[in-house]
């Protein structure tokens, strides 16, 4: 009976660590939106998420985070569209064609990537790529949408290619087998064969890159210039995520609250994203 | 060898051929540049004096020791919490779960979290331990906001890990008449070693690297305290310092030293975390 007391009590323990990461969750969501309602109540939703302007310090401030909005979506965009190619190519090359002892390098090289923290990416681009991007376009500031959109390309790199290569490694080699027994070169069966069998893996691969990107605050932080204005590639330009993080320190009142809603609003991109990661994750499991 | 493939299909197979090593170089390239020129620009700056001393207003030196002691504090703390945490939901969800429900909202919350921005845990974390439970900025708010973070990365290894102990292993302790505890203590945690260190090394990782999070929960101070009563403090972290000489003061000499010390550390700790791997993997094959 003791014994049966003492297992249960034992359950009970694992049970509450196994529930930890739920309740985590469910206090993320219910602080974000019982902090960021107030403030989308007091400007109004349509003029809070379609303004225009964002003038929190101004005699009559003005909370519009169109510009951040679309700067987050551009820049994202941006990002993908440099990184995407890049990363894609660099994962068919890894997971089918390089030789073993290349292979090692190279991997190693992406998970040193992904290990590098964002303040270090953001202090080379501040001073390597702000500067190339002034002289190599002749614009009076670097700092700007196009120099966020390169240093998120690199972020996200390491995401994209892990996941493909794992996606790629997954494709059964009977496949392959017959793409090679009917006649098609090794470099026709990855890409027209391993590719297309593991497209539900490279989806998530690139949404979960998506998410990176999106969510990225110090080094778009250290790169961008930081000026709310509308979102345009030699433009400093402020995102979801600095709006946030470059206000924080000195707000209060209903600007203080209008940036927990900028976070609300950013949380719910984050989890459109999961869902769509998720999506993706399970058709790949099943086919 | 390739007689008979027309030249349409030859051209298609070199152009493929030529962009997946072009990719590939592109991305070794990128690596390479990071690492030697932040290592070229912050080893000369490194010294005993800004790597012993705390920063000092009268001479108008700068020192990173606070900085690099507030980093060890967040990452020990850290580590003391989640590591139990996150292992314990692990044996929960592998050893104890029969709803598959619950299991699968326990995963899909991980997820979750695990794709969560850190600027928003930083948010959070503000509100929630230095404003609700009144830790005011300190280090011990900072550490437990980088403990949720954390979790979901500790929690799947240690899972993956678990899924390597035999059915028959707990099947025969089971057998020899052992209760669920004990078996749990004396066969299944012994086979979660492994997703324990390989999670702590990528947590410590992640830790070193975390800004965003840190920026409103530990704060900037750069005060030298002991362990105790530096939890209690605000401080900034080594990437927190890096942010604010680079940002805020244009200090790009000790933000470069600081840089280089970062990436030093992340070379290690990639090296670990891959020679852990290699090792645990040979230990299972045996």
């Amino acid at each position: 009976m003791k014994k049966k007391a003492f297992e249960s009590f034992v359950y009970g323990i694992f049970l509450i660590l196994g529930l930890i990461t739920v309740g985590c969750v469910l206090l993320i969501t219910v602080y974000l939106i019982l902090s960021g309602i107030p403030a989308i109540r007091e400007i109004g939703l349509f003029k809070f998420l379609f303004g225009k302007t964002w003038a929190s310090t101004a005699k009559t401030p003005q909370f519009g985070i169109l510009p951040f909005i679309l700067t987050s979506v551009y820049g994202t965009a941006g990002a993908m569209a440099l990184g995407v190619p890049v990363g894609f190519l660099t994962a068919v090359y890894l997971a089918k064609a390089a030789p073993p002892r290349v292979k090692t390098v190279v991997s190693g090289a992406v998970s040193v990537l992904a290990g590098i923290p964002s303040v270090v990416y953001g202090l080379v681009g501040m001073l390597v790529l702000v500067p190339g991007i002034r002289r190599f376009f002749h614009v009076p500031d670097g700092a700007s949408l196009l120099a966020a959109m390169v240093v998120l390309a690199v972020m996200i790199l390491p995401s994209i290619v892990n996941v493909s290569i794992t996606a790629l490694e997954a494709v059964p080699k009977e496949y392959e087998d017959a793409s090679l027994a009917l006649g098609a070169t090794p470099t026709e069966t990855w890409f027209r064969v391993s590719v297309p069998a593991a497209r539900s893996g490279i989806a998530a691969a690139v949404v979960l890159g998506v998410g990176r990107a999106i969510g990225e605050a110090m080094a778009v932080m250290m790169v961008s210039g930081n000026v709310a204005n509308m979102p345009s590639l030699f433009q400093s330009v402020r995102f979801l995520t600095t709006a946030v993080a470059s206000e924080m320190s000195y707000s209060s009142g209903l600007q203080r609250q209008a940036l927990f809603s900028i976070a609300l609003v950013l949380y719910l991109f984050i989890l459109l994203i999961n869902a769509a990661l998720n999506f993706f994750l399970k058709r790949g499991k099943e086919s | 060898m390739q007689t008979g493939i027309s030249r349409k299909r030859r051209a298609y197979i070199l152009l493929m051929r030529a962009l997946m090593g072009l990719s590939a170089a592109v991305t070794a390239a990128l690596v390479l540049f990071l690492v030697v020129y932040v290592m070229a620009k912050g080893l000369p700056e490194l010294s005993w004096t800004l790597l012993s001393t705390k920063p000092s207003y009268l001479t108008g030196s700068i020192g990173i020791l606070p900085d690099i002691l507030n980093t060890v504090y967040i990452i020990l703390s850290t580590l003391v919490f989640v590591l139990p945490l996150g292992a314990g939901a692990a044996v929960y969800l592998t050893e104890y779960a029969r709803n598959k429900k619950l299991v699968a909202v326990i995963e899909y919350a991980a997820e979750t979290l695990s794709g969560i921005p850190s600027i928003i845990y930083g948010l959070v974390g503000m509100l929630f331990f230095c404003s609700f439970l009144d830790m005011q900025t300190s280090l011990l708010a900072g550490a437990l906001t980088l403990v949720v973070m954390n979790l979901p990365t500790v929690l799947r290894t240690t899972q993956e890990s678990l899924k390597t102990v035999p059915q028959s292993y707990r099947e025969g302790a089971f057998g020899l008449g052992a209760g669920k505890w004990r078996v749990i203590r004396t066969v299944v945690l012994p086979g979660c070693v492994d997703g324990i260190v390989t999670g702590c090394i990528l947590s410590v990782g992640r830790i070193l690297g975390e800004s965003a999070a840190l920026l409103f929960t530990a704060g900037f101070a750069h005060a030298v305290h002991g362990f105790f009563e530096g939890l209690e403090h605000s401080g900034a972290t080594l990437t927190v310092a890096l942010y604010f000489y680079a940002k805020e003061q244009g200090q790009f000499g000790v933000a470069f030293a600081i840089a280089a010390i970062l990436m030093a550390l992340t070379l290690v700790i990639q090296l670990a975390a891959m020679l852990a791997g290699r090792w645990f993997k040979r230990r299972r094959e045996q």
